[in-house]
C-alpha cells in the first residue's frame, strides 16, 4: 500500500514536471504562434442575415467579422482605442462636416478583385446609412462620399457631425462589403448576405444549417503572417449545458459570449487544459437596467424611484447573480468607457430602512398586508441573469412594501409588451454600451421616441433639460466639450433616475489551453481572429 | 391488398378537413401570441429605429390584415407551396425537407428500440406476475419514466461522451468530415446512439408497462386457462397465447406515441444539437415565424395520420376481426 502510494506520488511529481515543461514551451511558442489547424467554436444561434454591413449585432459579427472587415477595430493600446483595419488613418475636419479616411493599399476581395474607395463609398451610402440598424443613426446626416483616388474616401455630412462619434462607431458600423457584388441588386435579398465575400483573414466556405459554418484561410490576406489558422468551424450548439460538455470532451476548443453558463464556470475552470477568460469584451459592455414606466403615477414620483434604487443591493446582485463576473453600475455610462465615464454622480447606497422612510414620508402608506402598491415587473428573457435579477428585484421590493408581480415572456412577447404596448411598470433590460453614448444609450432616456422602437425610452419619461443636453452633444464637434456634455448627462440621469443602472458586465470566454492569442482586443469575440492560433 | 388501398383512400379524404382545421387553428393560435416576426427579429439584432420596423413589416407582409394573410397562406397551400420562412429567409418546404430526415431517423430508431425492447421486457415481467423479476422491472421502468428527458440526455452525454469518450457529444455527423457511403452511415449511427438511447428509454418504460398490464389481463382469460389445462409448456403459453394477444393495445399505443415522440424529440434534439424537426419548430416559435410553424405542424399532422394508418394495417393483420368492415363502408 505504502509502496504503491509512494510510487504514485513520484509518478505525480514526474507528471507535474512534464506538464510544467510543456507549459513553458507553450509560452515560448505563444509569441511565434504556430500556423495551421482547425479551431472549432461553439455558436448558439444562426443569424438569418449574416451581412454585418446590414445587421450590426454581436450574433452576426461573431461569424462575419472573420470574413468582412470594418475600417477600424477596437484595440487595447491603439490611439483613441482603435487599430487600423481597412482604413489606415482617419481625420475629422474642424467644422464637423467631413471625415477623411486613408485606405489600405493592396487589399483584394476574396474573389480576387481589388478593394478601393468605391467599395467604402458604396457601403456607406447604400447600406450603412439607409439599411443598417445602427448606421442609420450614426450616418443620418451623411450626404456624399468623395473618392478622389482609390485609397481615399471623404465622408461629407449635411450637418456638423461629431468626429468623436464617428470614430467610436467605426468598429461597429463600418463593415465594408464589395460594390461589385451588391451594386444594382436588391441588397436585402442578395444571396451574398449569407455567402459572404470580404477582405478578411478567412473566407466563407460552407454553411450547413443547424450544424456549422466553416471558414477557411485566406491565402492572400493583407495582414503579415496572418491568418494563423487553416480553418474556423462555428458549430451550432443551441443548448448551453452541452457547450460546456463539448469543451470538456475536446470536441470544441472555444466557447465565447458566456456560452458556458456562469454557474458551470467554477467547475469547468478546474478541468485540466481549460481556461476561463473574462477579458476581451470591454467594448461590448452590457448593462443591467431597471426600466421604469413613468406613466404610472407612483413611478413618476422621484421619491419612489429613489426608494427603489436604495432597495437594490448591487453588491448582492454582482456577487450572487453574476457570481462576481460583473461590476456595480453607477450610471448610464459603464466604467469600461473611460473616455466618457464619470463617478461624480449621486449614489444610492443599499438602505431598505431609508427607502421605507422615504415612501412613508411621501405618503404611500402600507396597507394591512404590508403593501403600499402593486407593480407589474417584466424581466427581459435574453439572459439567465436578467431573469434572476427579476426574481431578486421582486424580493427587494417586497422589503419596502412594493408588491411586484413578475410576468415572464419570450423575446418577441417581451419586446411587444414593453416597447409597443407599454404594458409594464418595471422592466429589466440588458442594453449594450456601444462605444459612444450617442449610439443606443441616450435613446434610453430621450423623449419623443416613437412607439415600438426596441431598447428605447418607452417609459414615457420626459425631461427637457436632459433632452437639451442630448441634442447639444449630438451636434457638438469639439471633442472635449462633447465629452463634458456626456458627463453632465450621466449626472442628470442618475439624479433624476429615469431608469436605474444596477450592474454592468462582459461575457466570459472558455477555451482549451491550446488556443493562443485569445482576448487580445476589447471586441475580441467579434474581431477578425487573424492572429489566433492553435498549439499543435 | 385491395382493402388496404380502399382504406388508404378513405383515410386520405377524411384527413383533409382535419388538416384544414389544424392549419387554421395554428394560424390563430400564433396570431394570438404576443409579438410578431419583426419583434423577434429586432430583438435578435439588438434593436433598430421605427422606420426600419415599418419597412420590415411591409417586407414580411405583416401590414396585410390577418384574414388576408390566412387567405394568402391557404391559397398558396392549395398549390402545394408551404410559403416562405421569415425567420430563416428561405422556403419552408426546403427547410422541412432538410430537417425532417434527421428527426425521422431519430424517432424511427427510438420507436423501434423502445417498442422492441419495451415489449420484450414487458413479456418478461408479465410472464410471472408478482415475481421478483416483475417487480424489479416495474419499479425500474417507473423510475426511468419519471426522469425528465433533458436531464437523462445530459447525464448520458456527461457519462458516455465527456467521461468515457465513447460517443460523440453532439451533432448528427462529424463536421466537414467528407465521409460518404458506408463510413458516413457508421458515423451517423455513432452520433445517434446517445440521443436515440435517451429518447427510447423514456418511451420504453411506457411500452413495458402497457405490455405487462395487457399480459396480466390475458392470463385470466378462458383460452389461456384451457391452454394450461391442455398441459402446454409455460413458454409456449406466454409467447403464442398471452403475448400475441397482449400486443394489440401496444400497437394502438405505438400510433399514439408517435405524436408524443415528435414533441419529446424537441428536447433531445436541443441537448444533442441534432439539426432536426423539433429544433426547427422551437426556432419557428421563437421567431414568430407563422409560415414555418404551420408547415411544421402540417407535416407533423400528416406524419401522425400516416403512422396511424400503418398501425391500423398492422392491427388488422394481428387481429382479423378488426377493420373488416372498414373496407366495405
Amino acid at each position: 500500500m505504502t509502496v504503491a502510494s509512494i510510487s504514485r506520488r513520484t509518478l505525480m511529481k514526474g507528471t507535474a514536471l512534464l506538464l510544467a515543461s510543456t507549459a513553458l514551451a507553450r509560452q515560448g511558442l505563444a509569441q511565434a504562434a504556430p500556423a495551421g489547424g482547425r479551431l472549432i467554436v461553439a455558436a448558439d444561434s444562426e443569424p438569418k442575415n449574416l451581412n454585418p454591413a446590414i445587421v450590426a449585432s454581436n450574433g452576426v459579427f461573431f461569424i462575419a467579422s472573420k470574413v468582412i472587415e470594418p475600417l477600424a477595430e477596437a484595440s487595447f493600446d491603439g490611439k483613441d482605442g482603435l487599430a487600423p483595419r481597412l482604413a489606415t488613418s482617419w481625420e475629422g475636419s474642424a467644422d464637423g462636416l467631413s471625415v477623411t479616411f486613408k485606405l489600405r493599399d493592396g487589399v483584394t476581395w476574396h474573389d480576387g478583385k481589388p478593394f478601393t474607395s468605391l467599395d467604402v463609398a458604396f457601403s456607406a451610402l447604400n447600406i450603412w446609412k439607409p439599411l443598417q440598424n445602427l448606421g442609420r443613426l450614426v450616418f443620418a446626416n451623411l450626404e456624399a462620399v468623395d473618392t478622389p483616388d482609390d485609397y481615399t474616401a471623404v465622408f461629407r455630412f449635411s450637418k456638423p457631425t461629431p468626429f468623436q462619434l464617428i470614430r467610436n462607431a467605426l468598429p461597429v458600423v463600418t463593415s465594408v462589403v464589395a460594390k461589385h457584388i451588391f451594386d444594382g441588386s436588391d441588397i436585402a435579398a442578395n444571396p451574398a448576405n449569407n455567402a459572404l465575400v470580404g477582405t478578411g483573414p478567412f473566407k466563407f466556405a460552407e454553411y450547413k444549417p443547424g450544424e456549422y459554418y466553416r471558414l477557411t484561410r485566406n491565402e492572400n490576406y493583407w495582414g503579415k503572417d496572418q491568418p494563423k489558422l487553416d480553418e474556423i468551424v462555428f458549430r451550432v450548439l443551441p443548448d448551453r449545458a452541452s457547450a460546456g460538455a463539448a469543451l470538456e470532451a475536446d470536441e470544441i476548443q472555444l466557447a465565447a459570449f458566456s456560452a458556458v453558463p456562469l454557474a458551470d464556470l467554477d467547475r469547468i475552470s478546474k478541468v485540466d487544459g481549460i481556461k476561463v477568460i473574462s477579458k476581451g469584451y470591454e467594448a461590448l459592455t452590457y448593462q443591467l437596467v431597471v426600466e421604469i414606466n413613468h406613466r404610472r403615477k407612483e413611478l413618476a414620483d422621484l421619491r419612489v424611484r429613489q426608494a427603489i434604487a436604495q432597495a437594490i443591493d448591487k453588491k448582492f446582485v454582482v456577487d450572487t447573480i453574476f457570481l462576481g463576473y460583473a461590476a456595480a453600475a453607477t450610471g448610464p455610462v459603464p466604467k469600461n468607457a473611460p473616455e466618457f465615464y464619470t463617478s461624480d454622480v449621486a449614489s444610492y447606497d443599499f438602505n431598505p430602512a431609508a427607502a421605507n422612510d422615504i415612501l412613508d414620508k411621501a405618503g404611500y402608506k402600507q396597507g394591512a398586508d404590508g403593501n403600499r402598491f402593486k407593480l407589474k415587473l417584466r424581466p427581459a428573457p435574453y439572459f439567465n441573469e436578467t431573469r434572476q435579477f427579476g426574481d431578486y428585484l421582486r424580493q427587494a421590493l417586497a422589503v419596502i412594501g412594493i408588491d411586484a408581480e413578475i410576468v415572464n415572456a419570450d423575446a418577441a412577447a417581451h419586446l411587444k409588451a414593453v416597447y409597443t404596448d407599454h404594458d409594464f411598470d418595471l422592466a429589466v433590460g440588458p442594453p449594450v454600451f456601444r462605444g459612444d453614448p450617442a449610439i443606443s444609450t441616450t435613446i434610453l432616456v430621450q423623449s419623443g421616441t416613437p412607439d415600438s422602437v426596441p431598447f428605447s425610452n418607452q417609459g414615457g419619461y420626459v425631461n427637457p433639460e436632459l433632452d437639451k443636453i442630448i441634442k447639444q452633444a449630438s451636434e457638438t464637434v469639439d471633442t472635449a466639450a462633447r465629452t463634458d456634455l456626456y458627463r453632465k448627462f450621466q449626472q442628470l440621469v442618475v439624479a433624476d433616475l429615469p431608469l436605474i443602472n444596477v450592474a454592468e458586465w462582459g461575457f466570459i470566454t472558455v477555451a482549451r489551453d491550446t488556443v493562443l492569442n485569445v482576448s487580445d482586443n476589447p471586441r475580441w469575440a467579434v474581431s477578425n481572429w487573424g492572429d489566433t492560433a492553435l498549439q499543435s | 391488398m385491395k382493402r388496404a388501398i380502399l382504406l388508404l383512400r378513405r383515410r386520405a379524404i377524411s384527413s383533409l378537413p382535419v388538416l384544414l382545421i389544424v392549419v387554421i387553428f395554428t394560424f390563430f393560435l400564433l396570431e394570438s401570441a404576443s409579438g410578431d416576426a419583426v419583434d423577434a427579429y429586432l430583438g435578435s439584432i439588438g434593436g433598430g429605429d421605427a422606420a426600419l420596423r415599418q419597412s420590415l413589416h411591409e417586407s414580411y407582409g405583416l401590414d396585410h390584415s390577418m384574414l388576408a394573410r390566412l387567405w394568402l397562406y391557404l391559397s398558396s397551400l392549395a398549390r402545394f407551396d408551404l410559403g416562405w420562412s421569415v425567420a430563416f429567409g428561405r422556403p419552408v418546404g426546403e427547410l422541412i425537407s432538410e430537417r425532417l430526415p434527421n428527426t425521422l431517423l431519430l424517432m424511427g430508431s427510438a420507436t423501434a428500440l423502445s417498442f422492441g425492447l419495451g415489449s420484450a421486457l414487458g413479456i418478461l415481467a408479465g410472464a410471472r406476475p408478482g415475481s421478483l423479476r416483475d417487480r424489479m422491472l416495474s419499479i425500474g421502468s417507473l423510475i426511468v419514466y419519471a426522469i425528465p428527458s433533458f436531464w437523462l440526455g445530459l447525464v448520458l452525454s456527461i457519462v458516455f461522451s465527456v467521461k468515457l469518450r465513447w460517443f460523440p457529444i453532439a451533432g448528427i455527423e462529424t463536421i466537414a468530415s467528407g465521409k460518404t457511403g458506408f463510413s458516413r452511415a457508421l458515423d451517423i449511427s455513432d452520433h445517434l446512439i446517445l440521443p436515440v438511447g435517451a429518447l427510447a428509454l423514456i418511451y420504453l418504460a411506457l411500452f413495458l408497462r402497457v405490455m405487462r398490464a395487457g399480459m396480466g389481463q390475458v392470463w385470466k382469460l378462458d383460452f389461456v386457462l384451457f391452454a394450461r389445462a391442455k398441459g402446454l409448456s409455460r413458454s409456449r403459453i406466454v409467447l403464442s397465447h398471452v403475448a400475441r394477444n397482449a400486443l394489440l393495445p401496444l400497437v394502438t399505443m405505438l400510433g399514439l406515441q408517435s405524436a408524443a415522440m415528435l414533441g419529446g424529440s424537441v428536447v433531445i434534439e436541443s441537448v444533442f444539437a441534432v439539426p432536426g424537426f423539433g429544433r426547427l419548430a422551437q426556432e419557428a416559435v421563437n421567431g414568430r415565424d407563422a409560415p414555418l410553424l404551420m408547415g411544421i405542424i402540417l407535416t407533423s399532422a400528416v406524419l401522425v395520420i400516416a403512422v396511424n394508418f400503418l398501425v391500423d394495417l398492422v392491427y388488422a393483420g394481428l387481429d382479423p376481426r378488426i377493420g373488416a368492415s372498414e373496407g366495405d363502408a
